[in-house]
């Protein structure tokens, strides 16, 4: 094993994610990388939500994940790929499928995307590679 | 600070730049249906709508306090209902800053979680949650509750109950939503309304429930549960943008409310 065993059973405590399979190295890796991006949103008040996802994405597809939303909040979506992505992007849809306008944040194999709902309900966060190969991703999101 | 202007300056913070992206592309219905959905993402917290409660200003929270519930249930299903419903109390105590009331919540989780025989890193959370209370750390507070419900769950499925998990999710937002509808029903604004428009989130949970064992489901409190949702479901599926009046909130906050008293006091639950 690459990494150390303590550093995998840390994060699937501190995560309480409620899958009982093992992550992989690579899952644990783009995990810590991206709890490492959202320290600064930490910083400013916003508040992590315990739960992340953890899967492959490939380049040129989105890889979408639901999420319900409220009206009055501010939200951080964050993700954090390995290395064998060169630049990824993360995107906000609507129910009906449009596109958000989000403050955005990218970083390489990094990227954040800010969004205050007017409307609750039901919306896609979207994941991509832009540069790069296939490779684990994880998504967190913080709010307040 | 603005969001915008608070955004830039975490950007900053964090040493790389911020761009406002524009609107370009629409996705099509079935790209969407088959977007993923996950217990750990897609059915919030109660912190969480909470939150959004907030917002307008602070609401009455200790008069959203309930008296206890039983701890003698023997139902596995009506003890992972209530166990939701127990975690939402905890944070409305937490949001109310109480600590007597986060204590007393945290004793009875313990001991409706030590029902379901779950872990000891479960029951190891209760002298936490005491400790946190004791020194009013609300953050700490906050992040240990969803902890323990995501502990709970955890448990559940290494002791193949992985069918309860949706009904502890379950528990959680019913009793959430009785809290908000009828903190709303109380001093009726249009921001604070507009929190419960949900109706993905029933989706979910009610294709979650149709996906669990038929024993489970069949059992008279989860059945009556998941025929009350296909109702509730209709009550918070407003238009977007449409303000829900208060004759709209008053329907819900009645159709939960019932739901909630069932799951606490339902006495033929196998």
């Amino acid at each position: 094993m690459k990494r150390p065993i303590a550093i995998l059973l840390g994060l699937l405590i501190f995560t309480g994610g409620i899958s009982l399979r093992a992550e992989t190295d690579e899952e644990v890796e783009a995990h810590r990388s991206v709890l490492d991006l959202t320290g600064a949103f930490s910083n400013e008040g916003f508040r992590l939500r315990d739960g992340h996802w953890v899967g492959v994405v490939n380049p040129k597809e989105r890889t979408l994940i639901a999420v319900n939303l409220y009206a009055g909040n501010q939200y951080w979506f964050a993700a954090a790929a390995n290395e064998k992505a060169k630049k990824i992007a993360v995107d906000l849809f609507d129910e009906n499928g449009k596109q958000l306008v989000t403050e955005s944040y990218n970083s390489g194999e990094k990227a954040a995307a800010g969004f205050s709902p007017q409307s609750s309900g039901q919306y896609f966060v979207s994941l991509g590679v832009l540069e790069g190969e296939s490779t684990t991703f994880c998504l967190v999101y913080s709010y307040k | 600070m603005n969001f915008r202007v608070r955004c830039v300056t975490i950007a900053l913070l964090a040493g790389t730049t911020v761009a406002f992206a524009a609107e370009t592309v629409s996705l099509p219905p079935d790209q969407l249906a088959k977007a993923i959905k996950t217990d750990a993402l897609t059915i919030p917290t109660p912190g969480e709508l909470f939150a959004a409660l907030e917002k307008p200003g602070k609401p009455d929270w200790a008069g959203q306090y309930r008296t206890p519930i039983p701890m003698t249930y023997r139902n596995r299903a009506q003890i992972a209902l209530n166990l939701g419903g127990l975690i939402a109390d905890g944070f409305i105590a937490v949001e109310a800053q109480d600590s007597q009331q986060v204590k007393n919540i945290g004793t009875d989780i313990i001991k409706l979680a030590k029902a379901l025989g779950v872990s000891e890193n479960v029951l190891s959370r209760g002298n936490s949650i005491n400790e946190f209370a004791e020194n009013s750390e609300w953050d700490a507070l906050h992040e240990e509750l969803e902890a323990t419900q995501n502990e709970v769950k955890t448990s559940m499925q290494s002791h193949s109950d992985q069918d309860l998990v949706i009904l502890v999710s379950l528990g959680g937002w019913i009793r959430g939503t009785q809290v908000v509808s009828g903190s709303v029903l109380k001093n009726y604004d249009e921001l604070s309304a507009k929190v419960l428009r949900q109706p993905a989130v029933v989706s979910f949970i009610h294709t979650k429930i149709n996906g669990i064992s038929p024993e489970l489901r069949n059992e008279p409190l989860v059945k009556s549960v998941n025929e009350q949702l296909v109702n509730i479901e209709k009550l918070v599926a407003f238009q977007p943008g449409k303000t829900p009046s208060l004759d709209d909130i008053k329907k819900l906050n009645a159709a939960v409310t019932k739901l909630m008293d069932e799951i606490k006091n339902k006495a033929d639950a196998k």
